[in-house]
């Protein structure tokens, strides 16, 4: 037992070593029922609170408000017209067959990896984790240009894609490349320790009683993964939709043909046409709160089935 | 128990394993983490490889790239110690008391994960432009310029790393141990000693996780600089916007050679991380 749990702890840290996102370990935690025992004075705690609210604001929740502020700054009709023009439109479609490509892909990939690094035991497995984690220590800038140095005219296979009329860099492909470079860690990194937390005696159970591979992970492992899984094709799915510097070194910036919704937000802003680059600002302000929401509802889950384990799995089957 | 009746298995060298997809798994993970991210990674030191080492040293030292450097680092900095304060502040608040709101705002503290960097850029560019919002406040009062300033970048690196700290100072907080800060209190120590000599050497390695954290994302960052930075060179441009300057020449070899010094660093920083975390386990294990 003390084994297992040592080697949960070294995973959740090693997954959150490299990273962009270390909120999940904590935000599973129980919130301690009971109170500090040394609680400081009022005057403190009153500082403490206000200056911490304070900082919150500021860096926050008036930059959210104002996102908002300035799409409808000239009025519902302008935010509706800019959202309906051609580009945008098109700049939406882009961004979620990107997502709709990356994001599957890569829970293939962390369902593949949580798999044999948290049911199997072999050497190199710390290296492989931290080769995982590798896409998050890179410079969003360098995640496109690595593509660039693979695809482009004086790349590796430039010459000869361009002798076979096949389009790579600056255009779809190279976006969703890109995309997937980007986002290639979440869903491993969330599933990862949650599968090495569970064990793997119960699919052992259903191996030994004679189900298949496949039925077992069907039956047995994916009811108890759920969860961690939707939680990291969500954080998956905000950042595959979101990104901005990687997709921006490959893309072109060829309107209405490779623009995501964050480069089309640059182009309006740089034209200074501030009320529509708010308006499309504004979609992906919504979907970072609708995954903020996800993710607090995620945990909130999650906390109950640790809380509630036994119970439901019982259920579950 | 497991590990004890899994270890005479393994010293027999070949572990009977009641699991299936063993190879499967571990071939497809391989397969795709060569594809996605190994060989195109390569491709940028192979890059340097074709690059004598003057051209090399000459592309990485350049006055402007050193001016570059100067304000990546620089403002990261700052921007990790201004996150090292308030993030720390902000997780003891949220760990610690009770106030209304409290559950919504700790929700809120992901908020520069989830939301697109280009997104967070223009926003505190509006902000802090003349005509914005803080913006006018501050120079009309203050007289201070802060959009399209180096201090514009500060801004921006703040709000993208202030969710490291908090998020690795947050659960060490709830973890340390109740038992230590009573014994303090019934030896006689008020609340400030019993933080000085306690809880603060509890949380120290996870303050500069954090730091290190939030330090190493801020010196990769672009998307939410380069509309509040105003990047001129050699006063207001980032490295990360130097290498795409670098590209849009067509001078592959330049923005490569930069590439890897950034590379460098940050794998670097992944060591140092990586250390501070062990350091961070043991100090757990102790107590």
């Amino acid at each position: 037992m003390d084994a297992r749990k040592g080697e949960e702890i070294m995973s959740t840290n090693t997954t959150a070593a490299a990273g962009v996102d270390t909120a999940l370990p904590t935000a599973r935690r129980f919130e301690p029922n009971v109170g500090p025992v040394v609680l400081e004075p009022l005057w403190v705690r009153t500082v403490l609170i206000t200056i911490a609210l304070l900082f919150l604001t500021t860096f926050l929740i008036v930059p959210l408000v104002a996102v908002f502020a300035e799409a409808f700054k000239k009025g519902w009709e302008a935010y509706i017209a800019a959202i309906i023009d051609p580009d945008a439109i098109s700049a939406i479609k882009l961004t979620l067959i990107t997502a709709a490509i990356a994001v599957p892909l890569n829970l293939v990939f962390g369902v593949a990896a949580s798999w044999c690094i948290a049911k199997f035991d072999f050497r190199g497995k710390s290296i492989l984790l931290t080769l995982i984690d590798l896409p998050f220590s890179v410079s969003p800038v360098i995640s496109g240009l690595i593509y660039v140095l693979m695809f482009g005219a004086q790349g590796w296979f430039g010459p000869w894609l361009q002798a076979h009329d096949i389009k790579i860099l600056f255009a779809v492909p190279g976006i969703v490349l890109a995309t997937i470079f980007i986002t290639f860690p979440f869903v491993a990194r969330e599933l990862i320790p949650l599968m090495q937390s569970q064990g793997s005696e119960e699919e052992e159970a259903a191996i030994v009683l004679g189900a298949s591979g496949w039925n077992t992970f069907r039956r047995v492992t994916l009811p108890n993964i759920k969860w961690g899984l939707l939680y990291g094709v969500i954080l998956c799915n905000a950042r595959a939709m979101g990104e901005f510097g990687a997709v921006s070194v490959v893309s072109g910036h060829i309107r209405g043909e490779t623009n995501t919704m964050p480069l089309q937000v640059e182009i309006l802003y740089n034209e200074y046409n501030f009320a529509a680059a708010f308006a499309v600002a504004s979609l992906l302000a919504l979907l970072a709160l609708v995954t903020l929401a996800l993710k607090a509802f995620i945990e909130w889950r999650l906390n109950e089935s640790d809380a509630d384990d036994s119970a439901l799995r019982s259920t579950e089957h | 128990m497991s590990a004890a009746s899994a270890a005479p298995l393994k010293a027999r060298g070949a572990p009977f394993r009641v699991m299936p997809g063993f190879k499967l798994s571990l071939g497809f993970t391989l397969f795709y983490l060569a594809l996605i991210v190994l060989i195109p990674l390569s491709s940028v030191f192979l890059k340097t490889f074709t690059m004598t080492w003057d051209a090399f040293f000459s592309a990485v030292t350049s006055e402007r790239v050193m001016a570059s450097y100067r304000l990546t680092f620089g403002a990261s900095l700052i921007a990790a110690l201004l996150n090292v304060v308030f993030g720390g502040i902000l997780a003891w608040v949220l760990v610690r008391y009770k106030f209304p709101g409290k559950r919504i705002i700790d929700a809120l503290v992901d908020l520069p994960f989830a939301l697109p960097t280009a997104v967070a850029g223009i926003t505190l560019t509006a902000l802090y432009s003349s005509n914005g919002w803080f913006g006018q406040f501050i120079e009309g009062v203050l007289g201070i310029k802060v959009a399209f300033t180096p201090l514009g970048v500060v801004v921006a690196l703040t709000f993208i790393g202030l969710p490291f700290v908090v998020r690795t100072v947050q659960p060490v907080l709830e973890d340390a141990e109740k038992e230590l800060e009573e014994a303090a209190a019934s030896l006689g120590a008020n609340s400030l000693q019993t933080f000085i000599r306690v809880i603060f050497p509890t949380i120290l390695p996870s303050l500069l996780t954090g730091f290190a954290l939030a330090f190493a994302r801020a010196t990769g960052e672009y998307g939410s600089v380069i509309f509040i930075a105003g990047n001129m060179p050699m006063v207001s441009e980032i490295t990360p916007l130097f290498i795409i300057t670098k590209l849009e020449q067509y001078d592959y070899a330049g923005a490569t050679a930069i590439a890897v010094v950034m590379l460098v660093v940050s794998f670097l920083l992944l060591l140092t991380i990586n250390l501070l975390q062990a350091w961070t386990r043991g100090k757990a294990k102790k107590s």
